[in-house]
């Protein structure tokens, strides 16, 4: 059954994008976690003194939790909220 | 040789006892206030769904920061090192997961409960049978984790007896949820963020200062003294399987606990639950960014041993840490925001454990639905007492024992039978009744029996030599079977009724009511 009406299209571009940025999720902590169980010389190079991959890393899971959460509001803000809006007031 | 520890720790103290009662006082100068807004069940359950954005990202953040999150993971960094920061990664992650997969769908298609959701194109009873299942075994596991540390920490901290520590826990949670139900709930969780936040960035703006304000020379400063490996990671993760289940446990279970769903409910549309997960992603980020300094700040200024000297599991490294740079004052503080942390956080899960025991059971199973609002807040209130005395009662009743790990199993309930469950009933045309119920009960029974038979039981609580299943957590294995059982079930017997009824939950996913 394929139905292309506007909530239909809707539904799909959110399902979509919401199970591209799990996966990017995914991805990246464990990705990370691959690396703790399997990459320990990597992880145990010096990017400056002091400071390991490993703990950048880290570091870099935290920041990409926060960036994939950004730009999915930006997303939903900017493209997923005036469709919705439009459909709520054709429904009216 | 190992030093003599002299520390303020466990001797009461007129700063700490100020601090203590003074958060005692305004909680529930709160909870009186939040008492008179508290006559429907609207109210007590979803606090009239008028809370704003900006306040549900902290009262989020309050709710889902545990006791086990500040005091554990600082410990386990000050005596393990990099194996620390695992853990502070991984209590994130499922925060991106609950934005894009579950924040905005719940808001907008469920009243109280997770079970609104997966019940909503579904026969009633069968599923929020299968759901309270779900949601009473995470919030018993999380809650006998959060009573036993209580007691051990606040008789550490303030001096009094296991069982006062309890019953005063228990006491006063109550009194909050009770009287102020989810009003009252919020606005302590938002305070318990605001002070948590606070008392963590002035002890790493503290730590900071002694390196020059930078992380580089304190992570240096820790190699120099204890080697290399602090840098690396270490013995911790020893299975890299074992890795990935706890990783899945923590990264789908956030986005399965009853207590953090609930609190999407509490704002007045799905844009404001968004933005609510947003605020609260920032948030805990930040805190567990801080943990890394906080964690290698004790373990160079305060050193390991005599950490360890004071509690063997760590966890008073940051307290440590808090009264060599401030003084007993500043212990107080932190000690303050430590009890704090765990109130709030049991305030959450009991007030959803209520909402299970009234809202599924009472009112849509035993009543099938026909029940007044007055018999509904009283239902939901006698709720409330019976988990907190269950609470005061776990707390005793395992006093003394091992049971950090009920806090990873909790994660791998609500990853294997919450979780998919719900996702199914929101993404799913397909999923049928017997499906959804395969999938709750399937996840939680297959997590229990399959940690029993894990070394966490069999070796560390009851001294076996070996364990029947080899991993630590079991997520790695119950979550994909969790979802597989229910979609073979959904499959093999079709509802033809239950996928007609999915047109609505598309519309009023996206479109709200």
């Amino acid at each position: 059954m394929r139905d292309s009406s506007p909530l239909r299209q809707l539904d799909r571009a959110r399902w979509r994008m919401v199970l591209g940025l799990t996966g990017a999720m995914v991805l990246v902590y464990f990705g990370f976690i691959a690396l703790v169980a399997y990459g320990r010389p990597i992880l145990a190079i010096r990017v400056f003194p002091g400071l390991t991959l490993g703990i950048l890393l880290g570091a870099v899971v935290i920041l990409a939790s926060w960036l994939l959460t950004w730009f999915y509001v930006w997303w939903a803000n900017h493209h997923y909220d005036p469709q919705v809006d439009a459909l709520n007031r054709g429904a009216e | 040789m190992i030093p003599q520890v002299s520390s303020a720790i466990g001797r009461p103290n007129t700063m700490a006892m100020a601090f203590f009662f003074g958060f005692i006082a305004i909680t529930l100068a709160i909870t009186w206030w939040a008492a008179r807004r508290t006559r429907s069940t609207d109210q007590f359950y979803v606090a009239g769904r008028t809370i704003s954005a900006g306040q549900n990202g902290f009262a989020l953040a309050g709710d889902y920061m545990s006791a086990a999150s500040f005091l554990g993971i600082a410990g386990l960094v000050s005596t393990t090192g990099f194996d620390g920061l695992i853990y502070s990664t991984g209590w994130l992650v499922g925060w991106p997961v609950v934005l894009f997969l579950i924040a905005e769908p719940l808001r907008n298609l469920g009243r109280y409960t997770f079970a609104d959701v997966v019940a909503m194109r579904m026969r009633q009873t069968p599923v929020r049978i299968a759901a309270a299942l779900g949601t009473l075994s995470t919030v018993t596991l999380y809650l006998i984790a959060q009573m036993v540390g209580a007691g051990g920490l606040i008789r550490l901290m303030f001096g009094f007896s296991y069982e006062h520590a309890i019953i005063l826990v228990g006491l006063v949670m109550i009194g909050y949820v009770l009287f102020g139900g989810m009003i009252a709930t919020t606005w302590v969780q938002i305070v318990k963020a605001v002070l948590l936040m606070t008392g963590a960035l002035l002890l790493t703006l503290l730590v900071l200062l002694r390196f020059d304000l930078s992380p580089m020379r304190l992570f240096a400063a820790a190699a120099e003294r204890y080697g290399d490996g602090v840098l690396v990671p270490g013995k911790l993760v020893s299975n890299p399987l074992d890795a990935l289940s706890l990783g899945m446990a923590l990264m789908f279970g956030t986005a399965g606990l009853p207590h953090i769903l609930m609190r999407f409910y509490t704002v007045p549309d799905a844009r404001a639950a968004r933005t609510s997960v947003f605020v609260a992603t920032g948030l805990i980020g930040l805190f567990y960014l801080l943990t890394f300094v906080l964690g290698f700040g004790a373990m160079v200024l305060v050193g390991p041993e005599v950490i360890q000297q004071v509690d063997r599991g760590g966890n008073m490294a940051a307290p440590l840490l808090a009264e060599l740079l401030g003084g007993t004052p500043f212990l107080g503080f932190i000690a303050a925001v430590a009890f704090a942390t765990i109130l709030a956080v049991v305030a959450g899960l009991t007030l959803s454990g209520a909402a299970t025991l009234s809202h599924d059971l009472w009112v849509n199973v035993i009543r099938k639905g026909h029940v007044g609002e007055r018999e509904q807040l009283r239902v939901a209130r006698v709720a409330t007492v019976a988990l907190g005395v269950v609470a005061v009662l776990l707390g005793i009743t395992f006093k003394g024992q091992n049971v950090a790990f009920t806090v990873s199993l909790a994660f791998a309930i609500a990853a294997s039978a919450n979780f998919p469950a719900l996702v199914l009933a929101i993404f799913w045309r397909g999923y049928t009744t017997a499906g959804a119920v395969t999938s709750m009960v399937v996840g939680t029974l297959a997590t229990l029996v399959l940690i029993y038979l894990s070394p966490t039981i069999q070796i560390d609580v009851l001294g076996g030599d070996a364990a029947w299943f080899p991993l630590k957590n079991p997520a790695l294995i119950t979550m994909p079977l969790s979802f597989l059982a229910g979609i073979i079930v959904a499959l093999l017997a079709p509802d033809p009724r239950a996928a007609a009824a999915y047109a609505r939950v598309e519309r009023q996913m996206h479109l709200g009511e």
